[in-house]
């Protein structure tokens, strides 16, 4: 091949992947419709069909190479697809903790709960702020909320194998300010008493967080009252009377943070204006889905980004691969790609045969790779120090249509590249020399 | 050894081929000699021989609750403790709370009890003499362009002074040194300040310790050490937990991610690719040489030695193929050192590493060249050059 050619090649296929890059399914799918139209109606379209029709039916006896493409791109797309679903389902666990229509309300410049401080007086002007929803009663919605870390030991280790879970300390109103936490075991804490509710993924990682049995805190000794599950991040940690942890933990009156229940799913500007209004407050408030989704930013984007590192080095590997076994095929057919040419067939129905072909392993390879990854790994439970808190927060993998939808484009895209070589070779074969080669 | 060159024209009889499947080798090697060493940080994080002599001293309730100060002299009269030191941690952020700074608050003597950080004797003394001093790692110094002299504004993202604003001013009194090449990264990126001057601006420590170091006279005395000192504050209301500063750190990055088994599917998934894939370059390599093989038979090589060539061949290319992937793995770590500012400080490939890889890559070798060496072993001469 010719050098200018092979660079015109280059170009057009860094253009391609460009393009593809950004396509939405929608694109893909107009792209399909399209490429189904010509193949199906113009003549070479239908002659290119053919000849890859005749490629695919021989595609039984080179088993063992047709399955190095698939089971290589496979592997990419498995292991792509389970760190994108890591990331997705950390993501997910944040970001449904927070909800529009609560606010947290924490010190100025504060990065997360745990930095944050709140003293008596602060905590009783955020409470009379304007916007707060209201309950029978008449009292705000809110909840000064102490977040501490204790040590607990862990499942299945050693006795001194410890680890760390948030523990935190709610007022009175958290059950209205956050509705989704229920109890599915056992009662609530009984104010003013040692006592706690631990949340369902906190019980599953740490040992001994059973209803009725006592724990120790440091040197304290607590009862855990009750499970609570609440489907989110909030489930990771363990709860109980506010005054009580901030007396274990020597926090006098102050407290972490105040989240509260806006009085409408509209109200967070109001509120917010209202707080920046009161000059003795010092503080930054957030809705609640804010405050989450932007905890989770940079651990799931990490996340993200290892796994495109690997992705790419592992794409690297399986597209030498199908470009090795797509010259192999087409070196195997030379004689036959060149008496179809010889008898008048074009350049470009062979290019799309061969691109064809290899792109229907591709996303054999790609298929199998995202079910692989989404019976292995959708819902597979997983637990890290979550930034922005003190304790373990355990999350599932969530392998979403979006996650499996970039595996298939990455799976097609190496089919793309490991086919185009060859196919141009193929088309570009000097007819005599193919012919008269053995 | 006579038979390389015959092994090497053979390897390299498809350029294409032998290159595409040498491409696919590098690039999983690579990738094991990232992973690997990502691994490898985690697991000899906290290792070293230092480390081994360090007890770490924390709150027994959890690791962001303090203890008192007064626990330091208490520790010293246990007996083989060599010295105490104690330390608090800052939060400090530069410019942006994004760019967080390690940054503790240090007792006078902490650099006496790790070798690992080196400063020169005249920037200790002027760190010893200025109170809002600190010595500053050789990576963070290049980081942010600084130099020894500067005036610097920190934020605290936890401690804000007794005005309650969280800008702080320091002066860079020295740089620190690493003597330890596998820890550089974390120490490259340290900050030091003073925790007297840190005690006295900010209300909310009131001489509180966030953690005690501890030094034993004899590493296998560690553990009665450390029982010893979690007895000082046995059912008090600050009870203390020590630990070895290895297990420490073991724990910690326990808890931060199964690293092992991540980077353990990872490269099983790879390798496994990589079986078929060259498996199926030296099936078609031996199948395209039937009448080559056969022609060898009949001048007289044995079936074993035709066995060993083709097994040799292909140990050959993933050895050839492996040791480029690892020797580009190996510029490439630091190069991710330092572009991730300390955050990810991976230790150099090693040499368990790369025994690791040279295993592998012999397995892979035989195991891929075994099916194909045994029919060129068991090739018939008489059916072989009929192309039957």
């Amino acid at each position: 091949m010719k050098t200018w050619m092979t660079l015109l090649l280059l170009l057009f296929l860094a253009v391609v992947l460009g393009v593809w890059i950004a396509l939405p399914w929608q694109g893909a799918l107009v792209l399909t419709v399209l490429l189904a139209l010509w193949l199906g109606l113009t003549r070479p379209g239908r002659r290119a069909l053919s000849v890859a029709g005749v490629g695919i039916s021989t595609l039984g006896q080179r088993l063992g190479s047709s399955a190095v493409i698939v089971v290589g791109i496979a592997g990419v797309v498995g292991v792509l697809v389970a760190m994108l679903a890591m990331a997705e389902g950390y993501a997910e666990t944040l970001r449904k903790t927070g909800s529009l229509d609560t606010a947290i309300v924490l010190r100025g410049a504060s990065a997360a709960e745990v930095m944050s401080g709140l003293d008596r007086d602060s905590i009783v002007q955020i409470a009379q702020t304007a916007g707060i929803a209201r309950d029978a009663k008449g009292e705000p919605l809110a909840s000064p909320e102490t977040v501490v870390a204790a040590n607990l030991p862990l499942k299945g280790g050693s006795a001194d194998d410890e680890g760390s879970v948030q523990l935190r300390g709610v007022g009175a109103e958290v059950w209205a300010v956050r509705p989704q936490v229920r109890i599915v075991d056992g009662r609530r804490f009984t104010p003013g008493l040692r006592e706690l509710i631990v949340g369902r993924g906190a019980a599953r990682q740490f040992a001994g967080l059973v209803p009725g049995q006592p724990i120790r805190l440091g040197s304290q000794t607590w009862t855990v009252a009750g499970v609570f599950a609440s489907g989110d991040a909030l489930e990771s940690e363990i709860w109980g009377d506010a005054n009580v942890v901030a007396e274990t933990y020597e926090r006098g009156s102050s407290r972490n943070s105040v989240t509260v229940r806006l009085a409408d799913a509209n109200g967070f500007k109001p509120f917010k204006a209202a707080l920046e209004a009161n000059p003795q407050l010092k503080i930054d408030a957030s809705t609640t889905l804010d405050y989450f989704s932007k905890q989770s930013e940079g651990t799931a984007t990490v996340i993200r980004i290892i796994g495109i590192v690997v992705g790419t080095i592992m794409a690297i590997g399986a597209m030498f691969g199908a470009l090795n076994t797509m010259f192999a095929a087409v070196a195997a057919r030379a004689r036959e790609i060149a008496t179809l040419r010889a008898i008048g067939f074009a350049g470009l129905p062979v290019v799309v045969a061969i691109l064809l072909e290899t792109m229907l392993l591709a996303l054999a390879g790609g298929v199998l790779g995202g079910a692989l990854a989404w019976l292995l790994f959708n819902g597979y439970g997983a637990s890290t120090m979550a930034a922005g808190s003190v304790g373990k927060l355990s999350f599932e993998l969530h392998v979403t249509a979006g996650v499996l939808w970039q595996g298939l484009k990455w799976a097609l895209a190496i089919g793309f590249i490991g086919g185009l070589f060859p196919a141009v070779r193929a088309a570009t074969m000097p007819v005599t020399a193919a012919l008269r080669e053995l | 050894m006579k038979y390389l060159h015959l092994i090497w024209a053979s390897l390299f009889r498809r350029k294409t081929r032998t290159i595409l499947t040498l491409v696919s080798i590098v690039a999983a090697f690579l990738l094991f000699g990232l992973l690997d060493a990502v691994r490898t940080s985690f697991a000899e994080a906290g290792q070293s021989a230092n480390g081994a002599q360090r007890l770490q001293t924390g709150s027994r309730l959890s690791f962001i609750q303090t203890l008192p100060q007064s626990l330091q002299s208490r520790m010293e009269q246990v007996p083989g403790v060599k010295t105490v030191t104690y330390a608090n941690w800052f939060g400090g952020a530069y410019q942006d709370p994004h760019n967080q700074v390690f940054s503790f608050a240090v007792a006078p003597n902490y650099l006496d009890l790790y070798p690992e950080m080196s400063v020169s004797d005249a920037e200790r003394k002027a760190f010893a003499g200025t109170r809002t001093g600190v010595l500053v790692g050789e990576g963070l110094m290049q980081r942010f362009h600084w130099k020894v002299g500067d005036r610097i504004p920190m934020q605290s993202t936890i401690f804000p002074d007794r005005s309650g604003s969280k800008n702080w001013v320091f002066d860079i009194s020295g740089v620190i040194h690493s003597t330890d090449k596998k820890a550089a990264g974390f120490f490259d990126q340290m900050m030091l300040l003073h925790w007297t001057y840190f005690d006295d601006t900010t209300p909310y420590n009131r001489g509180q310790v966030g953690w005690y170091v501890t030094r034993v006279t004899d590493v296998n005395q560690a553990d009665r050490v450390a029982k010893a000192i979690d007895a000082l504050s046995a059912n008090s209301d600050h009870e203390t937990r020590t630990q070895t500063e290895q297990a420490a750190t073991a724990s910690w990055m326990k808890q931060l991610a199964d690293i092992g088994l991540i980077v353990t599917s990872i490269m099983g998934a790879v390798f496994f690719t990589l079986m078929l894939l060259s498996g199926n370059t030296m099936m078609q390599a031996v199948r395209e040489r039937t009448s080559e093989l056969a022609v060898l038979k009949t001048i007289g090589f044995s079936s074993t030695s035709v066995l060993a060539m083709v097994l040799a061949e292909s140990v050959l290319l993933l050895l050839l193929g492996g040791v480029i992937g690892i020797g580009l793995a190996e510029p490439l770590i630091p190069l991710i050192s330092h572009g991730s500012n300390g955050m990810l400080a991976l230790s150099p490939v090693g040499a368990g590493s790369w025994a690791l890889g040279l295993g592998l890559m012999l397995a892979i070798g035989v195991l891929v060249g075994a099916l194909p060496a045994w029919s060129a072993m068991r090739l018939n001469i008489v059916d072989a050059l009929a192309r039957r």
